[in-house]
């Protein structure tokens, strides 16, 4: 996909209508495509009747857990006494997904916008932009964007006019995959090392310095524009599946595909139609063997899996995998699974903050077998010992980043074993001491 | 005074163990009360909770996922288990994993025998590993003051990391780098030089964090431990004196909330070698014909007697003797005196009232109490003709010319102090070769118990005083440290109702002390 952006006809786009309109970036460019509007409108409502249209949309977090956005505010209790925060996970950081980047790329008023909306829903007067370090771009586009929407008197001391006080602050993170774990952004925006932390306490009780706090996606802050601007119903009636999924949702397509990119399509979208027609289908003289639809820590699709997807949370549920984070990954047959698979754990071994004990050791020694076997030298053993980790790395650490990694490899091992299989060849360890022996 | 808040208790079950906690207690401090350890690394009661080992997963029924009870605080009606199948093969999971990168060099390693990962995996890890894959190496470093940092055996833990940070104040060391290649690095410039650093050592559950001091100087299984109290300064922390071969080679500390926590200081913890002292008087010694000239206790006892017997006495004495030894000399006394060792103070700010005091030595209260006077010139209250009765002092710097002032002199020490002319002498135990109580600085009275034998024919000081007191004609009936205690008791109102049963191995303030709380709480909370 390049820009000028020419949209397939069968996405819609909210979202990602002004991507690649350069005007779109300065605050007068945004303003005459209808920009701050809705925060305009927001800051005359109340802050519980935000919550109650973002609530009654069913727009549910965009950054992969799927959390409903609306409930996650509701856990914000107004005048408590207390400084509240939001903060935007700008650290899009998993594999595989660049959606949040063409957004503040593009749009970033757009996220000023929603971030302002956000805090002013929370009864926060601070939020934060915690924008991944190699964003240099995206930084760039909001750093600007900041700058203006402040000179504008949109944001500051007196949001526009209205004597609410709303701050946004860019901040840059250092290069670790780890941060934008919510409680590891929370510590790395605070100064410490980006360590998640365990919980409870959860982030609305004791978050950011303590204090009350909201995390949300970069996606899901920009989606409550359009839900102010055009009501609950309007959003929920884009779902071609159930009322649990509703709205659209920015994918970002890589791999071995025809037309790689960003793509906004509705909840229910048929996985299949997505994949041939959307983004034109496998390259020349290729076929698909397996999709990772939602960033590299969701389990792997095989194709029947991947053509019976519908595009909601939970129709990849129901396929064996998850939404996640819309980060579709796309392998084909000319690729080895073992080798894709080494690659995502060399990514997590690489990642893990060090903290858990299964995830520190796990994720390398993970590694190291699977690039064993990926270089002709695995055991049958191997295998077992793979599926044995993988157990261990699951549900028993601060965060989820064992269990990331893990998720890939058993579903690489049970959907794609005969891969494995063919590397090894019924070869088994044999221990120095018998091979003396 | 408010009233004191009342705390809700919460009844759990633990491995079928029904028991009662306050509200907020983590379920391992709870597991510990009814008598079951739940195995973990990072958790310890003195720092605060990380919870990252993932060691101490226990099965708590109805929940999902297994907990870390190191940070799960207990709730009502709650049944955990701890040694089911579930959990178990979580932790040897962990177990297996922390030693993929971990050298099994405990034949040569400092902690063998004392070492957490060894002792869990003997009693929960897997036979065997399957880790084919060449192990993680880093250098040995050198952290400065006491501490070396092995990192190959390092489980990261983090317990250093918070003890420096949150105890010390002082914020040497960090987690360096990600994943396996993670370490425990310190910031640029700095150095564990801090004067309560060593305590890192004894925190490490591995041997990452080794001592310099007693680095391959003894196997974990060669040390005879005794609990005692550290000499060494006057805030009386508690310490295991580990000894081999009759040899102090080390002390630790021993945790009491009333007085140190679970931490000593390094001025403490290192200074433990003149307790090992070889230039020492091993007989009593009368002086005959211009020299003195060895002779048996009997008589020694008698002619120190005849010597003090219807004379002005001025005692030079020693804030380094026990309650017991004090109060038996103040009885042969006219007056007395005592000096002490000064030198900076260094407090550990993450513990309230813990320090490194100024005054060097572990009975400046009790001395005080028992009425011997602090003074800078120790026999500056010396009269003409008076007999001065040394006692563990050994005269540095004292003036020959002031000596001559007495009458005659009379020693009881372990060592003979330079310049004197004794006529008679009477070796004794130093601090770590015998049993009694000390006072610290607070007015707390605790017991310190003999570690090493003493050399030669040389006495426990309360016994050698005892003797005296009965060849003087003062009614004298003491068998045990404790029998003159009792009597100290009996006789002294700051004393008072204070026994060695009552005073047990953490001890008791003073009747005339201000009473305090514990200042180190048993388990802090999470950050």
């Amino acid at each position: 996909m390049g820009y000028p952006h020419q949209p397939h006809q069968r996405e819609t786009t909210v979202l990602s209508r002004y991507f690649g309109d350069a005007e779109a970036r300065t605050l007068a460019g945004w303003k005459s495509r209808g920009g701050y509007q809705a925060l305009e409108k927001a800051l005359a409502m109340a802050p519980a009747d935000i919550v109650n249209v973002v609530k009654e949309s069913g727009l549910r977090g965009r950054g992969g857990a799927g959390f409903p956005t609306g409930m996650k505010w509701s856990f914000m209790k107004p005048g408590d006494g207390k400084p509240h925060y939001l903060c935007c996970n700008a650290d899009e950081s998993e594999p595989g997904t660049f959606k949040d980047r063409e957004l503040m790329r593009w749009t970033p008023h757009a996220l000023v916008e929603g971030c302002a909306i956000g805090a002013y829903a929370i009864g926060a007067e601070t939020a934060y932009i915690y924008i991944r370090g190699e964003f240099t771009e995206p930084l760039y586009w909001m750093n600007e964007a900041v700058k203006e929407a402040y000179a504008a008197g949109i944001i500051g001391k007196n949001a526009m006019g209205t004597g609410k006080r709303i701050d946004v602050h860019v901040h840059k993170g250092a290069g670790a995959y780890i941060c934008g774990e919510e409680t590891a952004l929370m510590n790395s925006l605070e100064g410490r090392r980006g360590n998640p932390r365990i919980k409870p306490p959860f982030p609305a009780v004791s978050g950011l310095f303590g204090m009350p706090t909201t995390i949300n996606n970069v996606e899901t802050l920009i989606a409550a524009i359009p839900i102010l601007m055009n009501g609950a119903d309007w959003y929920k009636k884009m779902s071609l599946s159930n009322p649990k999924s509703t709205g659209t949702k920015l994918y970002s397509v890589c791999g071995n595909i025809e037309r790689p990119g960003t793509y906004e399509v509705v909840m229910g979208f048929p996985f299949r139609d997505f994949l041939y027609d959307v983004c034109g289908g496998p390259l020349p003289g290729r076929k698909f063997k397996a999709v990772i639809p939602g960033g590299v820590s969701v389990p792997i699709q095989t194709m029947e899996e991947a053509e019976a997807s519908l595009m909601d949370y939970e129709g990849f549920v129901a396929q064996g995998s998850m939404l996640g984070s819309g980060g579709v990954i796309v392998i084909d047959d000319a690729q080895s699974m073992v080798a894709v698979i080494a690659r995502i754990a060399r990514f997590f071994a690489h990642e893990s903050c060090a903290q858990c004990t299964q995830c520190r050791e796990g994720t390398a020694w993970t590694t190291k077998i699977l690039e064993r076997i990926r270089d002709g030298q695995g055991t049958t053993e191997d295998l077992d010992t793979l599926l044995d980790i993988a157990e261990q790395m699951t549900g028993k650490t601060i965060c989820v980043l064992s269990d990331s990694c893990a998720t890939p490899v058993v579903s690489g091992i049970k959907k794609f074993g005969r891969e494995f299989g063919e590397l090894i060849q019924g070869r088994t360890y044999v221990s120095v001491i018998e091979a003396v022996a | 005074m408010t009233a004191p808040v009342e705390t809700k208790m919460i009844t759990l079950t633990i491995e079928g163990r029904q028991v009662t906690v306050p509200e907020g207690t983590t379920i391992l401090e709870a597991a510990k009360q009814v008598g079951v350890l739940i195995p973990h690394y990072c958790y310890h009661p003195g720092l605060p909770v990380a919870g990252v080992c993932r060691m101490c997963l226990v099965d708590v029924e109805k929940a999902p996922k297994l907990a870390p009870s190191c940070a799960t605080t207990v709730a009502e009606g709650q049944v955990v288990t701890v040694h089911n199948e579930k959990s178990l093969e979580a932790r040897k999971g962990v177990l297996e994993m922390l030693l993929i990168n971990h050298p099994l060099d405990c034949p040569i390693c400092d902690q063998s025998g004392e070492c957490e990962l060894q002792d869990y995996t003997y009693q929960e890890g897997r036979e065997d590993s399957r880790y084919r894959e060449p192990k993680r190496f880093n250098p040995a470093e050198d952290f400065g003051g006491d501490v070396v940092y092995v990192p190959n055996r390092c489980i990261l833990c983090t317990r250093c990391v918070r003890f420096m940070d949150d105890l010390a104040h002082d914020p040497v060391l960090n987690v360096s780098e990600r994943g396996d290649r993670a370490l425990i690095g310190k910031f640029d410039g700095k150095d564990l030089t801090h004067p309560w650093a060593a305590n890192v050592v004894d925190l490490c559950p591995v041997g990452a964090l080794l001592s310099k001091d007693f680095l391959n100087k003894a196997r974990a299984w060669e040390l005879d431990r005794t609990a005692s109290i550290c000499p060494n300064c006057t805030q009386g922390c508690n310490v295991m004196m580990e000894t081999r071969e009759n040899q102090l080679v080390r002390m630790r500390p021993r945790p009491n909330e009333y007085v140190n926590a679970f931490f000593m200081c390094d001025y403490g913890r290192l200074n433990y070698r003149w307790m090992n002292e070889k230039d020492r008087v091993e007989q009593p010694m009368v002086r005959q014909g211009g020299a003195l000239a060895p002779t048996s206790w009997e008589r020694g006892i008698a002619a120190a007697a005849a010597v003090l017997k219807g004379k002005r006495v001025f005692v030079a004495a020693s804030p380094m003797l026990s309650n017991e030894a004090l109060f038996l000399l103040a009885q042969l006394m006219a007056a007395g005196s005592f000096r002490v060792t000064e030198g900076d103070e260094a407090p550990l700010p993450g513990i309230d009232d813990l320090a490194l005091r100024r005054e060097r030595a572990a009975n400046v209260n009790g001395a005080e109490t028992l009425g011997f006077t602090k003074t800078r010139d120790l026999l500056g209250g010396l009269g003409q003709g008076d007999v001065l009765l040394v006692a563990g002092e050994d005269l540095a710097g004292i003036d020959a010319g002031v000596l001559a002032k007495a009458s005659a002199i009379v020693v009881i020490g372990s060592v003979l102090p330079a310049a004197t002319n004794a006529a008679v002498v009477l070796p004794i135990a130093n601090f770590a070769e015998e049993e009694g109580t000390v006072t610290n600085l607070r007015g707390r009275v605790q017991r310190f118990s003999q570690a090493r034998q003493a050399p030669g024919e040389a006495r426990p000081s309360w016994l050698v005083l005892g003797d005296l007191l009965g060849a003087m004609g003062k009614q004298s009936s003491f068998f045990l440290p404790s029998d003159v205690f009792a009597r100290l008791a009996s006789t002294n109102k700051a004393f008072a109702g204070l026994s060695y049963d009552t005073l047990g191995f953490k001890g008791l303030p003073l009747a005339t002390a201000q009473a305090s709380g514990p200042k180190a709480p048993l388990a802090m909370g999470a950050r």
